[in-house]
């Protein structure tokens, strides 16, 4: 199927016209799943603030189901398939693999999608994200699931295929950029993840129709989380995938060491999918020797991936900014950062907050004997608001602002709010993570409708520290939510009723790309990074004392052998 | 915008890795070594591990053990569901069935004194979350989990269900003494 190539006047960008209208479908899916995720945050957080206490528990379960799903599922996911579309055939500079092959699975998606949706607002599969067996959904709701995610592994193989395109058709030399790399290691994850999503939700729905008599609750956790923790990787992968094109497209970073970030991300390849254990270290029947070394993703190698990312991000961006002449003191690059551009101050604070609250929380609860401290309370979803909406979700609202001109050839209405939205919602998000980080450290539960435990005949009596912190939970999650809403709108409206802009050149063949010539010997060094290694070592003195507290904490129970 | 191109140097394996860096990623190396080691280590020297010992059960046979045990240590009952409050001795081994919605029975053990606490549940998973100590467990059908626990503080505590469990989620708390 013959193809034209567009070339953004405002990027230098050259896009494949299915594979642009493909990116554009499908951040049109993400953003519609993130408002229906996003209205179901509100009765969310009004219920579990005590004083409000909105719903009732079965609207509340219903809820809280759609609001998992929609987020961590379906606004994720759909955003993921148009970020390898475009690592793929944009900075590839060519054809997209199967253009209607494409259009199929994306079609497959949203059938999922709007499938598992009804199930949940029938009321009857009010079974959370995870579905545990043997709590039983309707079979719609497994059937839904599993097509949206036959749809995501074509994209996936299609992703796999523009790459082969790209080489077979010599369209660039040299190798992948590093986005594109980090697309593929989101790509390899995402198959790993969506197999064993089919492994278990294929008998899960046979189950559901009565065709199986049993499945085993501890086999169904171990093999779901799989695919619930796994997901998250393919976040991370491509979140962290968005912090290096951000850096590179506003300020022109260059990578501090291809070598070093490329490695860290085949430490992902290698070891980020052992996380499934994270939820099983508080189950009977797995051995200690299997948790500690699934848990560490052996040995913490993926976590010292994380850590080479955090530290080279930031340090690409200092080197860009001292070469520039922001060379004061330690921290000059940063006071003179784009503050008030939104794609630069998400992309920071997603950093920032993944790093700090998301990494450090996460790695502490993934200590086998810690985990007991926090399991199930609502420790695990203020860290992973840390880790999927500061970290991912800001990160994606973040390359939006750079979408809508370059991808909707429109222009971003109200300019000024977006300058303060990142901040509105980001800020928000890690006030929201941090108190329920708190309360989960009392052991308030998670995924519960009432703290107050009415009707029960042996109460429970929280203390008032923990009332305070869920008050402030929602508090300020209805400020994220205002934030979030505010980018939905405008992202929307901009897509709408922006000033149409200039859509450039439009040829019938690609420009490959070409490498610049060699640099010449004995060119200069680019500048040391200080104030990036300051910002790290006060990351890491934090890390440090949290993770012993916890231990010290830990010391304090009863005796457990 | 190099991070979106192909790196400008064909043999980018070979550049020289920046100082700083280097120095960075010795040091998380290094600290995610000590975080491995942690976690051995307090397997050998510490207080709080969680028990490996499983066995798979049937709700049936757990059930019946569990009645045994109450059958033999009852002291009275508590609120008006008749709960037994069980007083077994130090060193034994005790029951505890989660089921929808409630912990049963209610245990009195003695301080400083080790059980051998058993669970399962009757129907869906439940969360053993013992408050105000902050000790969370998932407790699945058709396992037995054995678990020693040491309490070293007396006192009055609640066992909170924090597994989703349905519609009375919010109702199944249960009752621990230790004096």
């Amino acid at each position: 199927m013959a193809t034209t190539y567009r070339i953004c006047p405002r990027s230098g960008l050259q896009f494949d016209t299915e594979a642009e209208k493909l990116m554009r479908f499908h951040a049109v899916c993400g953003v519609l799943s993130l408002l229906v995720g996003g209205i179901m945050a509100l009765g969310v957080i009004l219920t579990r603030w005590p004083a409000v206490h909105l719903l009732s528990a079965d609207v509340f379960y219903m809820v809280l189901t759609a609001h998992g799903i929609d987020m961590l599922i379906f606004w994720i996911i759909f955003f993921e398939m148009a970020v390898l579309i475009f690592a793929s055939s944009t900075l590839l500079h060519c054809r997209l693999a199967t253009p209607k092959l494409a259009w199929l699975s994306s079609w497959l998606m949203v059938l999922g999608a709007i499938m598992t949706n009804v199930a949940i607002f029938q009321g009857e599969s009010s079974v959370m994200f995870t579905s545990y067996v043997p709590m039983q959904a309707k079979w719609h709701f497994y059937l839904g699931l599993i097509l949206f995610a036959v749809g995501a592994l074509l994209i996936c193989f299609i992703f796999l295929g523009t790459l082969v395109v790209a080489k077979a058709e010599k369209t660039y030399e040299g190798s992948i950029p590093l986005v594109t790399f980090g697309a593929l290691t989101a790509c390899i994850i995402a198959i790993f993840t969506i197999a064993s999503g089919a492994i278990i939700l294929i008998p899960t729905f046979f189950w559901s129709i009565g065709y199986i008599r049993e499945i085993d609750s501890l086999m169904y956790r171990v093999v779901w989380w799989g695919l619930g923790h796994s997901s998250q990787q393919i976040n991370v992968s491509a979140h962290v995938a968005i912090w290096y094109a951000i850096a590179a497209i506003v300020f022109g970073a260059k990578p501090m060491s291809e070598k070093v970030s490329r490695t860290a991300y085949f430490l992902y390849i290698l070891f980020l999918q052992l996380a499934s254990a994270h939820h099983i270290l508080s189950d009977p029947g797995m051995s200690s020797e299997w948790k500690i070394v699934n848990t560490s993703y052996f040995m913490y190698f993926a976590v010292l991936a994380s850590m080479i990312h955090g530290m080279t991000v930031p340090g690409a961006i200092e080197q860009a900014q001292r070469l520039k002449g922001y060379n004061k003191g330690l921290f000059e690059w940063l006071r003179k950062a784009p503050w008030g551009n939104p794609a630069f101050s998400s992309m920071f604070l997603s950093l920032i907050g993944f790093g700090f609250l998301g990494g450090i929380s996460g790695v502490m609860m993934g200590a086998e004997q810690l985990n007991m401290l926090i399991h199930n309370t609502i420790y695990v979803p203020g860290h992973f608001h840390a880790t999927v909406v500061i970290g991912t979700t800001l990160a994606f609202m973040g390359l939006t602002y750079f979408l809508v001109p370059v991808l909707f050839k429109r222009e971003v209405l109200f300019p000024g709010f977006a300058k303060i939205q990142p901040y509105l919602f980001g800020l928000a998000m890690y006030i929201v993570s941090l108190v329920m980080m708190g309360a989960g450290t009392l052991g308030v539960s998670r995924r519960h409708w009432d703290m107050a435990f009415a009707g029960a005949p042996m109460a429970y009596e929280w203390p008032g520290a923990a009332y305070l912190m869920m008050g402030l939970t929602g508090i300020f999650g209805v400020v994220a939510i205002v934030g979030g809403a505010g980018w939905i709108l405008q992202i929307v409206l901009s897509i709408f009723f922006g000033k149409k802009l200039e859509e450039g050149e439009i040829r019938s063949t690609p420009i490959p790309l070409t490498l610049p010539p060699p640099a010449p010997a004995g060119a200069a060094h680019p500048p040391a990074t200080p104030g990036t290694m300051v910002l790290a070592l006060i990351f890491l003195t934090a890390f440090i004392l949290y993770y012993f507290v916890n231990w010290k904490y830990l010391s304090s129970l009863w005796g457990l052998s | 915008m190099s991070a979106i191109l192909p790196p400008a140097e064909r043999l980018w394996w070979k550049q020289p890795i920046d100082k700083l860096e280097f120095i960075w990623v010795a040091i998380a190396f290094v600290w995610s070594l000590v975080m491995f080691g942690m976690m051995i280590w307090w397997h050998i020297y510490g207080n709080q591990n969680l028990s490996n010992e499983t066995y798979k059960t049937t709700k049936e046979m757990f059930a019946a053990k569990a009645q045994a045990v109450v059958d033999q240590y009852t002291v009275r009952t508590e609120t008006d569901q008749q709960v037994p409050v069980v007083k077994p001795p130090a060193g034994s081994d005790i029951y505890l069935i989660g089921r929808l919605w409630a912990w049963w029975p209610i245990y009195e053990l003695e301080q400083g004194k080790t059980y051998k606490l058993h669970l399962s549940a009757m129907d869906y998973m439940h969360g053993f979350s013992l408050q105000p100590q902050n000790i969370n467990i998932q407790v699945h059908p058709n396992y037995e989990h054995v678990v020693k626990i040491t309490p070293t503080q007396s006192g009055t505590y609640s066992i909170v269900c924090n597994e989703y469990c349905g519609i009375g989620h919010h109702t199944m708390v249960g009752r621990m003494y230790v004096k």
